[in-house]
């Protein structure tokens, strides 16, 4: 395994009209706390309740209402701070960031600002060719998210619904470490993958429990960062990708045309997969940050961040580490298998007492691309991991080939069943009779007397034999045992 | 005892004792104060009267009372300052931006007095989000002081920004009232209409409930006839509460125990800063009286130093107002109170904001946006936070010395309503002695001493070491006794 540090990564240059380009990427991820109760309120946050449903009085910034901070919620950005390789801070500060919009019912948000709850910490990230970079982290601070505008209700008005106000983010702000758009988006997989690991967030993009504003800048190869823009709010890695493909290629033709970039904020659309200025009245905001008067600083204890330390769960990078020495598998193949904790824990399940090898090819190559086509999970896989174990070991003691196994694999992914039942039943048992492999061998030398003369010149028609006598017993012949009886009787020695 | 048919002459205590020697009734205690409150429309005390609340909360104190279950404050009627948030009963911080505004739920200190068993006749008048020190700032209308110069028909001001619940106190249209206190308006307004005012420690009585001006700085405190009083009240309005962050989780003593009648062993200090040019020479000359009570009472007199005190209006009127542009920004016409309609959704921010808000509150939150913005945060509210911190400092290095502080209240008298409307400035001075003492988070107890020579009542200032407020109790009622303030306004209002 081999890491590159960005400045190194040479490869990743773009093209311009003038010359290569380096593309800086800095990502501020906001991930939405799993935690039952919201920051600074009991009240519920489960994704989907109707509208208003989960608004407290303090949610709803009712007059003489204080917030009172969720001890939960803090543990679970230390525990993110950690699995990031961060310095917890023992005092942290919440700071109020000032602006009017009607679905921030404080008028400000409550966040961290000078003093975070976290600070620098390093993130490895695991690129497709398996090498990976490594990515710092500047902070990860607490905030509360805001409520959500609906304006496609009523011709003339716009309603609020509150029911995301006051619910806990960690906005975890990278350094600007990445150079491509593959290098951002397995950054935000990495992170990803490290909360869920955790359980400090379920990374859920789709409903809106990550999400990112993507710094982007570009550069001559070794001169100063440029001047960023910075497009708000993406909420799919694939978007990710196309809006800063987009925003890179817009910011060198500006440069190449002798223009220079103006450091604004941008946003995303997805149906044009351009970017675009946001007007300057919603970027134009002084917050007038300040420390929030109705909130003590929080102190946190050493020994509580050691007690939450000592209940971390083994880590991606460390489950990849393990996977590799442990199994033997590639730096691929662990990668691939740690990407998702239950994916992982699978493989483990399938892997033990049995070839690890063998066990990490059907994870990740039949069973995974099957879930894939299927748009299916491990969750709600038809096929237990005690299943594809007992196919496996049906494969070891060579009851099957491994191509009868793929489709018996196939039949219990689509119908369910115990692979012994099935190949049973179907008949599908590897023949390993040696006398009816045989009976099989001399048919086919029987019926083609002209290619038995030639194959003592061309050897590598044994293949042809091979596939002939597979083909006569329906693919259940032990391929070993054809082979070994094929050249005795060819006299191939 | 007196005549029951001015039962509204009794003291807390002294209507607390009635009541339990079944002297008298509840009901026939809140009538008598219905009765007062009905008669004294002059002087603009309420904005919401609750009559049938009352009532019906004095017959559940009167059926505990006959049970011989009665509760510390059973059957006491009380005012409430309108920055209190009181479930079912409109609720308006003074402010036109609060229309119609009733709450779901009960602040804290008022829930804590009904769970002791008080009667609640109305909500008090107030200047507007508690920004003043007159009472002329509130939507609605001045409050007029029940204290009228010797011969003279000037409406005068009770002070602010508690102004409706000392008038209201001191005109005997309630028992006592709760008050709220950010820069002086408990104290302020206690000396001006010749009661007692009290704030405690800042974390003592949970904000939780209470409409916020200045969080750092508000603290709820009672205003009663005398110093028994106000400790009675406050027995009863403080305690932890989880809902605040900033509540202080401390042991409450029963403050009305702390009164000893002496001052033995208490050494007073007195600060040298708080004799300020063109302060009237009565005013002095009573805080000279005071150190005298104070010895003749066992104490000992200290000169201290307070040296950043001429800081500290500076330093609050910059932190006040930085908290309160925060904390006034949910009043955006959104959820409720006052919306302008229009389509444009800033326009309807700044057409509800600009009829909403008067025009004190609308200076204070333009000083507080300026203070806070990008490039003036440094120079203006970051210096303030370190001067506030230095004045923390002198108090407690003071405290090293002395037990307890004497100053006066106030630099002057009540003034005349109008008199100072159009100087700000000079009305910020009211507060010159009292916002040192919320920027150190300390108690501080206003009593009164006498009167000046136009007859209007004057007040000095006891302040304490954080969470000591019976120290202030003990040295308040040995100075309220060697003083004998039993001067009452003349009830002008009844035939107005």
């Amino acid at each position: 395994m081999s890491t590159k540090h960005p400045h190194e990564s040479g490869h990743k240059l773009i093209a311009g009209a003038t010359g290569d380009w380096e593309i800086v990427i800095g990502l501020e991820v906001h991930a939405q706390v799993s935690s039952k109760a919201k920051l600074f309120s009991g009240a519920n946050t489960e994704y989907g309740a109707e509208p208003n449903s989960q608004v407290s009085l303090v949610d709803a910034a009712m007059p003489g209402m204080l917030p009172v901070i969720n001890r939960y919620c803090v543990q679970q950005a230390v525990r993110t701070g950690l699995g990031l390789k961060a310095k917890i801070n023992t005092i942290s500060v919440f700071d109020r960031k000032n602006y009017f919009y009607p679905d921030l019912p404080q008028g400000y948000q409550i966040s961290q600002f000078k003093f975070p709850i976290v600070g620098e910490g390093e993130v490895t990230v695991d690129l497709a060719d398996g090498e990976t970079v490594k990515v710092r982290i500047e902070r990860l601070h607490l905030e509360q998210d805001a409520g959500k505008s609906i304006h496609d209700l009523h011709p003339d008005l716009s309603f609020v619904d509150l029911n995301r106000s006051g619910v806990a983010l960690m906005e975890i702000v990278s350094m600007p470490d990445m150079r491509s758009s593959l290098e951002a988006a397995a950054y935000v997989r990495k992170v990803r993958a490290i909360v869920r690991y955790l359980g400090t967030c379920d990374g859920n993009m789709e409903q809106g429990s990550m999400r990112a504003d993507v710094n982007v800048s570009v550069r001559r190869p070794g001169e100063p960062l440029g001047t960023r823009c910075e497009i708000k709010n993406v909420n799919s890695i694939r978007f990710m990708s196309q809006a800063i493909e987009y925003e890179a290629r817009r910011q060198i033709d500006i440069i190449e045309e002798g223009g220079v970039i103006k450091q604004e904020t941008r946003q995303f659309d997805s149906k044009t997969s351009t970017t675009s200025a946001m007007r300057s009245k919603e970027e134009a905001h002084d917050y007038r940050y300040f420390p929030d008067p109705d909130l003590l600083p929080l102190e946190l204890d050493e020994q509580w961040i050691e007690k939450i330390k000592a209940t971390l769960p083994e880590l991606p990078d460390e489950k990849k580490s393990r996977f590799m020495s442990d199994y033997g598998l590639s730096a691929y193949d662990a990668g691939v298998l740690v990407a998702e904790k239950d994916r992982a824990a699978f493989f483990e399940r399938v892997a033990i007492g049995r070839d690890s090898k063998l066990a990490s090819n059907w994870v990740t190559g039949e069973f995974f691309g099957a879930l894939n086509k299927a748009g299916l999970n491990i969750e709600n896989s038809p096929i237990s991991a005690n299943q594809l174990g007992k196919l496996i070991d049906l494969i070891s003691d060579k009851t099957v080939s491994g191509r009868i196994a793929k489709q018996v694999f196939e039949i219990m992914f689509e119908f369910g069943g115990d692979p012994a039942q099935i190949i049973e039943k179907k008949g599908l048992k590897q023949v390993t009779d040696l006398t009816a492999i045989e009976l099989e061998i001399d048919k086919v030398i029987a019926a083609h007397p002209g290619k038995v003369a030639q194959v003592k010149d061309k050897p590598k028609m044994m293949g042809w034999f091979v596939g002939q006598v597979m083909q006569s017993t329906g693919g259940k012949a032990n391929p070993q045992a054809v082979n070994q009886l094929l050249r005795k009787k060819l006299g191939l020695g | 005892m007196t005549d029951n048919s001015e039962l509204t002459d009794l003291t807390l205590a002294q209507a607390r004792d009635g009541l339990r020697g079944k002297a008298f009734t509840a009901r026939e205690l809140t009538q008598s104060y219905l009765n007062a409150m009905n008669d004294a429309d002059a002087l603009n005390c309420f904005i919401t009267k609750t009559p049938d609340k009352a009532l019906a909360m004095a017959d559940e104190a009167d059926t505990r009372l006959m049970r011989g279950e009665g509760r510390p404050l059973d059957g006491l009627p009380l005012g409430i300052k309108d920055l209190f948030c009181t479930q079912d009963v409109l609720t308006t911080a003074g402010s036109h931006i609060l229309d119609g505004f009733t709450p779901r739920y009960e602040s804290t200190v008022t829930n804590n007095l009904w769970q002791d068993g008080a009667v609640m006749l109305g909500k008090l008048n107030m200047d507007e989000f508690a920004m003043g020190s007159s009472n002329e700032n509130s939507y609605y209308g001045p409050v007029t002081n029940p204290w009228r110069r010797s011969g003279g028909e000037t409406k005068l001001v009770p002070g602010g920004s508690s102004g409706g619940s000392a008038a209201a106190v001191a005109a005997g249209l309630v028992a006592a009232a709760t008050g709220t206190d950010t820069g002086g308006s408990i104290r302020q307004p206690a000396a001006f209409t010749g009661i007692v005012g009290m704030k405690p420690t800042y974390g003592r009585c949970s904000r939780w409930g209470i409409v916020a001006f200045a969080s750092s700085l508000d603290q709820a405190g009672p205003l009663a006839r005398s110093v028994q009083d106000s400790a009675l009240l406050l027995t009863s309005m403080v305690g932890h509460d989880p809902k605040d962050s900033t509540s202080i989780n401390a042991p409450v003593p029963d403050f009305e125990s702390a009164m000893t009648g002496e001052m033995k062993g208490l050494r007073v200090g007195i600060p040298k800063e708080y004799r300020v040019e063109g302060m009237p020479e009565e005013i002095d000359r009573y805080w000279r009286q005071g150190m005298d009570w104070c010895r003749a009472a066992g104490a000992e007199i200290v000169d201290i130093s307070l040296p950043h005190t001429r800081y500290a209006l500076p330093a609050y009127y910059i932190v006040a107002p930085a908290e309160a542009s925060s904390n006034l920004a949910r009043y955006d016409g959104v959820r409720y109170g006052l919306r302008c309609k229009s389509d444009d959704i800033t326009d309807m921010y700044e057409q509800t904001r600009s009829q909403g808000f008067g025009d004190e509150v609308k200076r204070r939150v333009l000083m507080g946006t300026y203070v806070l913005s990008a490039g003036y945060y440094d120079a203006y509210y970051l210096k303030a936070q370190k001067v506030r911190t230095l004045i923390s400092r002198d108090f407690s290095q003071a405290f090293n010395k002395v037990d307890l502080i004497l100053t006066p209240t106030a630099p002057d008298a009540a003034f005349g309503i109008g008199e100072k409307a159009n100087d700000p400035i000079s009305m910020y001075l009211n507060d010159v002695f009292t916002v040192p003492v919320n920027l150190a988070g300390l108690p501080g107890l206003s009593l009164p001493v006498g009167l000046n020579a136009q007859g209007l009542p004057l007040g000095l200032q006891l302040i304490g070491k954080a969470l000591d407020e019976e120290t202030l109790f003990r040295a308040g009622g040995a100075l309220e006794e060697a003083a004998g303030f039993n001067a009452t306004p003349t009830r002008w209002w009844r035939d107005v």
